[in-house]
């Protein structure tokens, strides 16, 4: 039985790789089980989003010049 | 119509500040960071006219700057100023946020932080980003910015700080474990 501590495990992985079928099973059990997970996850996945879009937000960040 | 030289300047003096800023997240050294914006701007000049619009001109700058990134990290290597530590990495991250069981701390329950699009264009969020990435020892910041920020591959990643790819993963889990609990106190409270 995954526990939090291991799930928390697989969905960082995701970010980075593709999960075997079993990992992904053992994961999509444990967050329909679980809201704190559900909430991790959605986390892990904006922290990749904020990650891609940061170079962004800094050329948001002054919006001074004009073309 | 090409940037002409004088406009080509004007964006510079306004980039720059931003690109050491990334720099400095990247190397965490005030030096590296100048040496490689430095390269990327000389770079950049000497393209600049072939570039119409602002923001593509900006994006592409950008890009110049990871590679220059990528060539301090590998001379910080060499030079043996940097080296991805060990103990950084044996620490209490999982221990503090879980039971023995592997259940959440109940104080380490992680808070619901809103629609993602309009988090990330909350101004604070990017404040508190920052300083939590900052806070984080420096082998598992940089490992994570290779990865989130640079968008490097952890395959990449393993290649560039000599680490392997099982050991990239888990610095990776601990450094999302510490940022989200660093968010879920810095910016919601």
């Amino acid at each position: 039985m995954l526990m939090c501590r291991e799930a928390t495990e697989l969905m960082s992985l995701k970010q980075d790789t593709t999960l075997s079928l079993r990992d992904q099973l053992a994961l999509r059990i444990h967050l329909s089980m679980c809201q704190a997970c559900r909430t991790c996850a959605r986390q892990f996945n904006l922290l990749h989003q904020a990650g891609k879009r940061h170079p962004a937000s800094l050329l948001n960040s002054r919006q001074t010049f004009d073309d | 119509m090409p940037l002409s030289a004088t406009l080509a300047a004007a964006h510079f003096a306004q980039l720059r500040p931003r690109l050491v800023a990334f720099a400095r997240l990247q190397l965490r050294d005030a030096n590296a960071a100048e040496d490689a914006v430095q390269e990327t701007l000389l770079t950049a000049f000497e393209k600049s006219a072939t570039f119409e619009g602002r923001s593509e001109f900006e994006t592409w700058v950008f890009g110049i700057l990871k590679y220059k990134i990528l060539d301090q990290l590998r001379q910080q290597r060499r030079q043996g100023t940097w080296q991805p530590l060990d103990q950084d990495l044996d620490d209490d991250t999982l221990d503090r946020l879980f039971q023995q069981d592997g259940h959440w701390q109940s104080a380490a329950r992680p808070s619901h932080w809103g629609e993602p699009e309009q988090v990330l264009e909350n101004q604070r969020f990017w404040q508190v980003f920052d300083a939590c990435l900052i806070a984080l020892p420096e082998s598992i910041a940089r490992v994570f910015t290779l990865r989130e920020l640079m968008g490097l591959s952890t395959t990449e990643i393993c290649k560039e700080i000599g680490i392997t790819e099982t050991n990239c993963w888990v610095i990776l889990h601990r450094a999302r474990l510490r940022l989200r609990e660093c968010l879920d106190h810095g910016w919601l409270n």
